[in-house]
């Protein structure tokens, strides 16, 4: 591409042609606001908050869709561009409930922070008052719930669910003022052909769209002197949750997330490592399985509850493939409410278990009617990410500067292979450390397959050759699935993360999360994984202890029937 | 079909079929059968002339044709004898047919108080035809007609539009024979632009144009589409003119895919056009039969197919890229430009989509040439438009007028003035995204930049005649009402501000309006049309800036003084009274009041209670005097 010569707001400046208005004004340094704009999406050029001035014509553009042009001259400052801008704000507000105070949202919201940044005030939307949107919030379900009321119609979230995830749950509906975004038939997000991902949730730029909250759930429970309450929090989160509290994306928190944990009241803290350990040591004997007696292949993960529904929707011919073995958060709910309850003498009938996540799909799987192999349902409440920094906000803990706490006994090790679970690519990198181990008796080097969409690699175990692909976002997922469809792949093992980037990019972790913040979690995991003494999750001491005294060996009777589960075709729209 | 000379061959041949015909010495019968002449009952004729004949035992053929263009006559039937002219009857009713039939068909007497025009076609004529048809006009004499220009709408009303002969026999299809056979593509583009032909769906981009961009994007594919969606309300001409000539169109539209180097064309006509719908079904096939659509077209390795696709009928869909989401089976929802649709247009392929009358004139330039077409119109607008007058003028109908004309020539000359007594407020053009033009206005000449600048637009040709009893607010709210429920709800100015200034002129028809509201108008107003996404939201406000423009005072006499100058609007402010000098007694108030407000004995002035009266205006409406007015 050629470069040519613009100027922004009398800069004059050398850009690749082909590029929009905005991204030249901030590779010049210069910020022009947007709403309907994200970098991870394509463009949809609807908010109209992005408008500067084209001064050769006098004409407004919306500087996110408009192509660059040599000789071009931009202001992005002029009196029309700014008059603009804001008045397509006021306008927004104007249909607004403007419930900032009772909001989710408030404080990360975009909208908020455009009418803060730009001085809007009351008088310039009450002129506009009339009518306002008034639907029914949409809250049934365990995931997500909508407020269509609170809805911009930016738009992103029905980009993310067709581009990213190709499920095509929501879109456009009615015309002129009548115009909203909603599910097929306006039918809660539990009845659809959604896999309750929640990327919509973190694309939202406002409070439209949010995890349905058990945060008065996990409360109640902590106020109960009955209750013995266990949380678990899941690899990811150490990496993402200091963003919270203005730490930089991929900070390593374990410490002060223990801490915390402990503060709030919980009776004991784990890690959701000890049991994605668990799971690959089950889910690597069962591949083993599946190689040796030469059953059929590919072998696909299925850790992924988000992933799992897409599959129960979209794939049900193809369950068969998919992995009985439980994923990290129910094996743990389970073994907590059996194994557990039974070594430190409580009765499993009071314990509570909660996980954090940073997935909303969790909530979800934690509530399907396989999941009560304790005698109980195996997992009480999960909280996503962003749930356990409000309570941790509630409680007004100085985050950043609490004393760093450990893991409680006798779950407490964790293998750096179960710390990489978080981001895409390490259930794989995890499981096959272990495979290659049993079957050759020798390590596996890095895999380093990075963050994109799909990658495969070639992986030689006892003199044979394993073809491996791993994907994340479920549209790049149903491309191999379409191929097992046909006959057509040639994979013999595939790991599937709904999210893009695996949980490190989940629909529970703080907001915004670009592609950028997510590789900087990722470093984060790989970092902790480096540093591990343990990075073989069969080397879990552990985990080892918990096999002689209670499960006896993976895929044994006692695990068959606590730690693996089965699959439902779902016929929904 | 290879060549044109096998064309003109083939026409030769029907020529002497319909010579033969014309010895047969048939008479015919011509009923006008497009939507309007079947909304006017122009079926139930047909079914009665059926009859009729049968009755009488006569063997004249009775066929259809499409709309000529004087709906305010429909139901229309020609009468032609053997030998003699081409007699139109207007306003046929049921009983009106069988006396034609019984006293000009089998009776060889014009009926002469229902006859309208006669087109000369005569050959021999004996002695008391001859002095009974000099007593009705020719065409040419009618006023309606004589300063119509008709390149577009030539055919219809004239010939079987079910008919794929009657095209060619009057010289169908030999302009494409002429493109394909004689010319190169570049040299189509050449005499398209030579022309200056403008596309007639609203934007006036010249066509030429357009057409070199696609054929310069390099592709292996390409399409070509018919913009028929037609979606502005009380527009039909791009209906009519496929029910009365669809060959035209796909005649244009196969000249236009040679040009660009496309192979598969799409005409996107709205669903609730039924009847252009099976018109052009029959014409596709026809085309195929001869070998007009297919593969190889005239020998000259061009291959070209045609496909209808039904729009859902959102009025958004006739924006070119809202129109190809829809048929790409999206939401019809348009989106940004660049890359223009000639970049990447459907499927992502270059893409070339024009209106149906720019499709319609192609036909013609290329026949004539450039320099013949540029003689017609103005320097910047070539050619002729095609407006469908309505409102309070007394011709209604299609007409086609050459670029240039003034409003006053379109209105006074062709439609023929107002009613008696009746006096011309304003025009709107442009449809419902179009503007108001002022009395003071009718001498502009009819071309784009000229509507432009005056605030209104070509749009698609809606043209309606407003006279005194209209609210220019009540208009500009009527309009507005129409583009934001139909506003796609993409971008934040259309979907909120139209909303917003709805509201507001709401207030004003209301009597609430606010000091201020006309200024907050303009702001939004200004706003939409420069900050939205596609050109719904970009003219959408017009009526309602366009009124402020010129008939500001009527805004200020709602809002102020609680007023509405043309009694339209409702519930405005004060009671309603009676001028005791000009009140004639006829009672007609005191029948349409709702709260029995109105008292009076017969012939004497009448009076209206102030605790009573709503101020609904009713009563003011319906006084023959004008004695009632809003205190
Ligand atoms: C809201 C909207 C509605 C439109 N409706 C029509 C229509 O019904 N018919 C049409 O030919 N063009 C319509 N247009 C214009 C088309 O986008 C496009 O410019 C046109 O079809 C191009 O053909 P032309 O160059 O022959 O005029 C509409 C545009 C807008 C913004
Ligand atoms: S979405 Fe944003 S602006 Fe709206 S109420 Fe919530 S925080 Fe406030
Ligand atoms: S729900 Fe959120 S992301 Fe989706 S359109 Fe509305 S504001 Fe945008
Ligand atoms: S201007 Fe109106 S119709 Fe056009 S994109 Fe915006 S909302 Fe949709």
């Amino acid at each position: 591409m050629s470069k040519i010569t613009i100027t922004i707001d009398n800069q004059q400046i050398q850009v690749e042609n082909g590029i929009t208005v905005l991204e030249a004004a901030r590779e010049a340094g210069i910020e022009i606001p947007t709403l309907c704009y994200h970098p991870d999406l394509s463009l949809a050029g609807s908010c109209r908050v992005c408008m500067v001035e084209d001064i050769n014509s006098h004409r407004l553009l919306a500087s996110c869709v408009t192509p660059v042009t040599d000789g071009m001259q931009i202001s992005t400052r002029s009196a029309a561009a700014r008059r603009a801008r804001k008045l397509n704000v006021e306008l927004l507000l104007a249909n607004h409930p403007n419930d900032c105070l009772g909001c989710g949202r408030s404080g990360s919201c975009e909208l908020q922070k455009l009418a803060a940044d730009m001085g809007i005030d009351r008088k310039g939307v009450d002129r506009f008052a009339g009518q306002k949107r008034k639907r029914a919030v949409v809250d049934q379900g365990y995931s997500l719930k909508r407020d269509p009321n609170k809805c911009i119609l930016c738009g992103r979230c029905v980009r993310v669910c067709e581009e990213v995830q190709g499920v095509m749950a929501l879109d456009f509906a009615g015309r002129g003022f009548d115009a909203i975004v909603t599910t097929a038939f306006d039918l809660p997000y539990s009845e659809i052909n959604c896999a309750e991902c929640g990327q919509c949730s973190v694309v939202c730029p406002v409070g439209a769209i949010t995890e349905i909250s058990e945060i008065d759930r996990v409360w109640a429970a902590l106020d109960d002197p009955d209750k013995f309450v266990v949380v678990q929090t899941a690899p990811s989160i150490q990496v993402s949750i200091g963003e919270e509290f203005g730490l930089e994306p991929g900070t390593i928190v374990t410490g002060k997330l223990i801490a915390a944990l402990k503060r709030l009241g919980f009776d004991k803290v784990f890690s959701t490592e000890f049991s994605a350990d668990l799971t690959i040591l089950e889910e690597g004997y069962e591949f083993i399985n599946k190689i040796t007696n030469s059953q059929k292949l590919p072998h696909i993960t299925s850790c992924c509850p988000g992933w799992v529904k897409f599959a129960e929707c979209n794939y049900p011919d193809l369950l068969d493939y998919l992995s009985t073995a439980k994923s990290p958060q129910q094996m743990f709910s389970t073994i907590v409410k059996t194994y557990y309850a039974r070594q430190i003498g409580v009765d499993p009938a009071s314990i509570f278990t909660v996980s954090v996540m940073p997935c909303t799909a969790k909530k979800f799987e934690k509530a399907r009617a396989e999941h009560r192999d304790s005698g109980f349902q195996d997992t009480d409440a999960v909280l996503t990410t962003r749930e356990l920094a409000r309570m941790i906000k509630e409680l007004g803990l100085d985050f950043i500067n609490l004393e760093d706490a450990e893991y409680d006994q006798i779950m407490g090790e964790v293998s750096g292979a179960a710390t990489i679970f978080g981001t895409t690519g390490g259930v794989t990198e995890a499981a096959l450390r272990t495979v290659k181990e049993v079957l050759a008796g020798e390590g596996l080097d890095r895999l380093d397959l990075g963050l994109m969409g799909t990658r495969e690699a070639q992986v030689e175990i006892a003199g044979r050759t394993y073809n491996v692909a791993v994907v994340s976002g479920l549209s790049n997922a149903a491309k191999l699935l379409d191929e097992i469809r046909a006959g057509e792949s040639k994979y013999d093992w595939i790991e599937v993360m709904a999210c893009p980037h695996g949980c490190i990019g989940g629909g529970g972790q703080p907001i915004p999360g670009s592609f950028d913040t997510k590789a900087r979690r990722a470093k984060g995991l790989a970092n902790i994984d480096q540093a591990k003494q343990i990075r073989k999750s069969h080397q879990n001491p552990d985990v080892i202890r918990l096999y002689e005294e209670f499960l006896g060996e993976p895929l044994g009777s006692i695990s068959h029937e606590l730690l693996h589960t089965s699959y439902q075709a779902r016929d929904v729209r | 079909m290879k060549s044109l000379v096998e064309l003109r061959q083939l026409r030769s041949e029907i020529d002497n079929k319909q010579a033969a015909a014309q010895l047969n010495l048939k008479a015919k019968i011509i009923v006008g059968m497009g939507t309007c002449g079947i909304a006017a009952g122009a079926r139930e004729i047909f079914e009665a002339i059926e009859e009729e004949l049968q009755k009488g035992n006569s063997d004249a053929v009775l066929t259809r044709t499409g709309c000529i263009g004087m709906c305010e006559q429909e139901p229309l039937v020609d009468v032609q004898l053997p030998g003699g002219d081409r007699v139109t009857y207007g306003k046929v009713t049921k009983d009106d047919a069988i006396r034609i039939i019984r006293e000009h068909v089998l009776g060889g007497a014009v009926v002469e108080d229902k006859a309208v025009a006669r087109c000369i076609t005569g050959k021999q004529q004996t002695g008391h035809e001859l002095d009974q048809q000099a007593r009705i006009p020719t065409y040419d004499d009618l006023d309606f007609y004589r300063k119509q220009y008709r390149i577009v709408l030539a055919n219809c009303g004239r010939i079987n539009p079910e008919s794929i002969d009657q095209y060619i026999a009057v010289g169908g299809y030999e302009a494409c024979a002429k493109a394909l056979t004689m010319m190169s593509p570049e040299a189509v583009i050449a005499e398209v632009k030579g022309a200056g032909l403008r596309g007639r769906g609203g934007a006036g981009f010249p066509t030429g144009l357009k057409w070199e961009l696609t054929r310069k994007t390099p592709s292996g594919k390409k399409y070509l589409i018919c913009n028929a969606d037609e979606g502005d309300p009380g527009a039909f001409m791009d209906r009519s003119l496929l029910e009365g000539d669809p060959h035209r169109i796909i005649e244009g539209m196969i000249i236009a895919a040679y040009a660009i180097g496309a192979s598969e064309g799409y005409i996107y006509v709205r669903a609730e056009y039924p009847l252009a719908i099976r018109r052009l079904q029959i014409a596709i096939e026809q085309a195929k039969a001869y070998g007009f659509l297919g593969k190889d077209l005239f020998g000259s390795g061009f291959d070209f197919d045609l496909k209808i696709k039904k729009g859902a009928g959102a009025f958004v869909c006739g924006e070119e890229t809202a129109l190809m989401a829809s048929i790409e089976g999206k939401r019809g929802m348009p989106r940004p430009k660049p890359p223009f649709p000639s970049v990447s247009g459907l499927w992502g392929r270059p893409t070339n989509i024009n209106n149906v009358e720019t499709f319609g004139s192609v036909p013609w330039i290329v026949k004539h040439g450039a320099e013949a077409y540029k003689a017609v119109g103005t320097e910047k607008s070539t050619g002729t438009k095609v407006f469908a007058l309505t409102g309070k003028v007394k011709n209604t109908g299609l007409v086609e007028v050459p670029m240039g004309m003034t409003i006053r020539e379109i209105i006074y000359d062709i439609g023929g003035g107002l009613d008696e007594g009746k006096e011309l407020k304003a025009v709107q053009i442009g449809g419902p995204s179009g503007g108001c033009i002022p009395r003071d206005l009718l001498d502009l000449p009819i071309d784009y930049e000229s509507l432009r600048d005056a605030g209104a637009m070509m749009g698609s040709g809606g043209m309606v005649v407003m006279d005194n009893s209209t609210c220019m607010v009540d208009v500009a709210r009527f309009f507005l009402k129409f583009t934001q429920s139909e506003s796609c709800g993409k971008c934040t100015p259309c979907r909120e501000g139209t909303k917003r200034m709805l509201e507001i002129l709401d207030r004003i028809c209301s009597g609430e309006g606010r000091e201020g509201d006309i200024e907050l108008l303009e702001e939004l107003g200004n706003h939409i049309c420069h900050t939205s996404l596609c050109q719904l939201g970009g003219s959408a406000p017009n009526p309602v800036l366009s009124t402020i423009k010129y008939f500001r005072h009527e805004y200020e006499a709602h809002i102020k003084d609680k007023r509405c100058l043309a009694n339209v609007c409702a519930g405005m402010g004060g009671a309603y009274v009676i001028d005791q000098q000009t009140c004639i007694g006829c009672g007609l108030c005191a029948r349409v009041c709702p709260t029995g407000a109105v008292s009076g004995e017969r012939k004497q002035p009448h009076v209206i209670s102030e605790q009573l009266c709503l101020s609904c205006g009713a009563c003011a409406q319906k006084c023959p005097v004008s004695a009632i007015v809003q205190a």
